[in-house]
């Protein structure tokens, strides 16, 4: 169960790592969105993964760490609001700058997108 | 007074949250009414929380009655209310200056400057590595929203790699974090500090990632050398109070490593004994040549300060790395000092933009200022100042710095490197300076806005504090040396502060 636990963080972090180096800002904001996922199930292992383990002390025969899923609970609101202000901000600078390059620069025209605007060939 | 340790957090907020309420929300002067009396209440608390420290020694306040390590503990120790009490000063000046008009560019800019307020003051004096996290984020988000008020192009763009980048900050952060509760299974500072010292092999090993990925995340925040290349574009294009406010940021990050590098990870700690020194030396030095590349290269009176504010983060981490108790009472005085200066000189900056026209900050020929003689004055001793020439503070942190140097080595590196700093500086402020006051073609700018009391007093506040950090020089070097005596004194910085954990 580790071995898959620790494989699925990784593949997401590896995931949301290359996505964020990404020129787009829409790929980044998916990307930061991936990472905090493998952020909140990683943070959700520092507890020691146990199966049939309570997080209430009497409720079963093993009992699990209950801190990490406070943790997780406040990363997951804290990340939720991050991802809805980078995606508000992302538009915003669609807007402001015309192009939704985290630089603001605008891709070099490639010759099939050029302007049609009826010129002549 | 028992709860006092909490005001200078709960102040900012309940202001915050009344600003946002109906009655005052809708009417700027209201809020700007409301403003001020909580940027003075928050001053107050913070000078009282600061003499009931100095008098009483420090004071643990459990939160919700858990007693640490088990729950969220606040510790205002000589440090952390240094740094509130700063904070609270800044703030207080940037809430004046922003009242004579620079808060008109948007709604709400008056309780974002509350909750960042309180982020920063909150992550001053957590004593909890989660909960310090947690303030980080207030103030983050706080900051993110202010740094695009008033809107502008040359802001959304900023804006875009400063959000970007924190986000991705917040994410390592966390990962470190779960590696440390995951090997020490606390989250308490001083719980840690205690355990860190157990740790052996595999475990030591991955603490020790953990630990570093948390000086890259402090490193964002405190521009170190590779992380810097976001701070001068946002610093330049932030609305004059909102930089002034964020001069304090670098600093948070910047106390975050002495915090957890000096009392979790110092001496004491095994075989995780001061493991970001190594990776601190090259950073520090790197830092500070690059910050002064950047000095004598900038275009505008903006991009120098933001430029000036990487420099002293370089001073500052370069004192981390020495990592004596001379050197961090040195950092501590150092930080004070450019931390209000370099504010002063974001305001100022503002001030002189607003009567060159279209010129703006830019350093080229451009038309007479209308008022070039109080500018003039003003942006004489915030230079000073920075540059670190007597008989301003800068002078006298730069001496301390210099002075806590342990072996030659250090000094072969720390001395020319800090001296040069000060050249290039001293040769990019007089260039600035001729550009500005003297270059000009003697008509005034007839649309120009004339700086207004408040604004002056807010500057004048500012650059008083470097006066008077020399005049009272002494005593605030006692306690800065106090301050750092606590902080690498582990018996008191830790065990003391844990009820029935003994050595």
């Amino acid at each position: 169960m580790e071995g898959m636990y620790a494989f699925c963080v990784g593949l997401l972090t590896a995931c949301g790592i290359f996505l964020i180096l990404r020129g787009r800002s829409f790929s980044v904001v998916v990307g930061l969105t991936l990472l905090s996922y493998a952020v909140n199930l990683f943070l959700f292992a520092s507890g020691r993964l146990k199966l049939n383990a309570a997080a209430v002390l009497g409720e079963s025969e093993q009992y699990s760490d209950p801190l990490p899923q406070a943790l997780v609970l406040t990363a997951i609101v804290i990340g939720f609001a991050m991802t809805a202000f980078a995606v508000i901000l992302a538009m915003r600078a669609r807007a402001d700058l015309g192009s939704d390059h985290v630089d603001g620069a605008l891709a070099p025209p490639s010759r099939d997108a050029a302007p049609k605007n009826g010129g002549s060939r | 007074m028992q709860h006092l340790s909490i005001f200078p957090i709960l102040i900012p907020l309940f202001f915050g949250v009344i600003m946002l309420l109906p009655p005052v929300s809708r009417q700027l002067k209201a809020q700007r009414i409301c403003s001020v009396i909580a940027g003075f209440c928050v001053f107050v608390a913070a000078i009282l929380l600061f003499t009931q420290v100095s008098s009483q020694g420090v004071i643990v306040y459990a939160l919700g009655g858990w007693q640490p390590p088990f729950g969220i503990a606040l510790v205002a120790d000589p440090l952390s209310v240094l740094m509130v009490s700063v904070t609270a000063f800044l703030a207080f000046a940037v809430i004046l200056y922003s009242v004579a008009g620079q808060d008109k560019g948007g709604a709400y800019f008056h309780p974002l400057l509350m909750f960042q307020v309180m982020g920063i003051n909150g992550a001053f004096m957590t004593g909890d590595i989660f909960n310090l996290f947690v303030f980080f984020e207030i103030l983050l988000i706080a900051s993110y929203a202010l740094l695009i008020h008033a809107g502008g192009k040359q802001k959304t763009q900023a804006a875009m790699h400063y959000v970007i980048l924190n986000l991705v900050g917040s994410s390592l952060f966390l990962f470190g974090l779960g590696i440390l509760y995951g090997t020490l299974g606390t989250l308490n500072m001083a719980d840690m500090a205690i355990k860190v010292g157990s740790l052996q092999g595999e475990t030591a090993t991955l603490a020790k990632t953990g630990a570093l990925l948390l000086l890259v995340v402090f490193g964002l925040k405190a521009a170190m050398l590779p992380m810097h290349f976001w701070l001068p574009k946002t610093y330049a294009s932030a609305t004059a109070p909102v930089a002034a406010l964020f001069a304090i940021m670098t600093k948070v990050g910047i106390y975050s490593i002495f915090r957890v590098y000096t009392v979790i990870f110092g001496e004491q700690a095994g075989e995780l004994a001061n493991i970001a020194t190594p990776w601190l030396w090259p950073m520090a030095l790197l830092t500070i040549a690059i910050g002064s590349i950047g000095v004598i290269a900038s275009p505008s009176i903006r991009i120098l300060s933001a430029n000036l504010v990487i420099v002293s983060s370089g001073s500052l981490l370069v004192c981390a790395a020495i990592n004596s108790i001379e050197s961090t009472a040195a950092a501590l005085y150092y930080l004070v000092h450019s931390t209000l200066a370099s504010a002063g000189l974001f305001l100022l900056a503002d001030l002189i933009s607003r009567q060159r026209g279209k010129a703006e900050d830019r350093f080229v020929h451009s038309r007479l200022m209308k008022q070039p003689k109080l500018l003039g004055f003003g942006f004489a001793i915030s230079a000073l100042a920075l540059i670190g020439m007597p008989p301003l503070s800068g002078f006298v942190g730069k001496i301390m710095i210099l002075q806590a140097t342990q072996s030659i080595a250090e000094t072969l590196w720390i001395w020319p490197l800090l001296l040069i700093g000060s050249l290039v500086t001293l040769v990019a402020f007089s260039r600035a300076g001729t550009t500005l006051f003297w270059r000009h073609n003697g008509n005034e700018v007839d649309e120009a806005e004339i700086a207004k009391p408040a604004e002056i007093l807010a500057v004048g506040l500012l650059l008083l504090a470097s006066p008077l950090l020399v005049i009272f020089g002494g005593s605030m070097a006692e306690f800065t040396l106090h301050a750092a005596n606590y902080l690498h004194d582990i018996q008191r910085s830790a065990y003391d502060l844990l009820p029935g954990v003994t050595r």
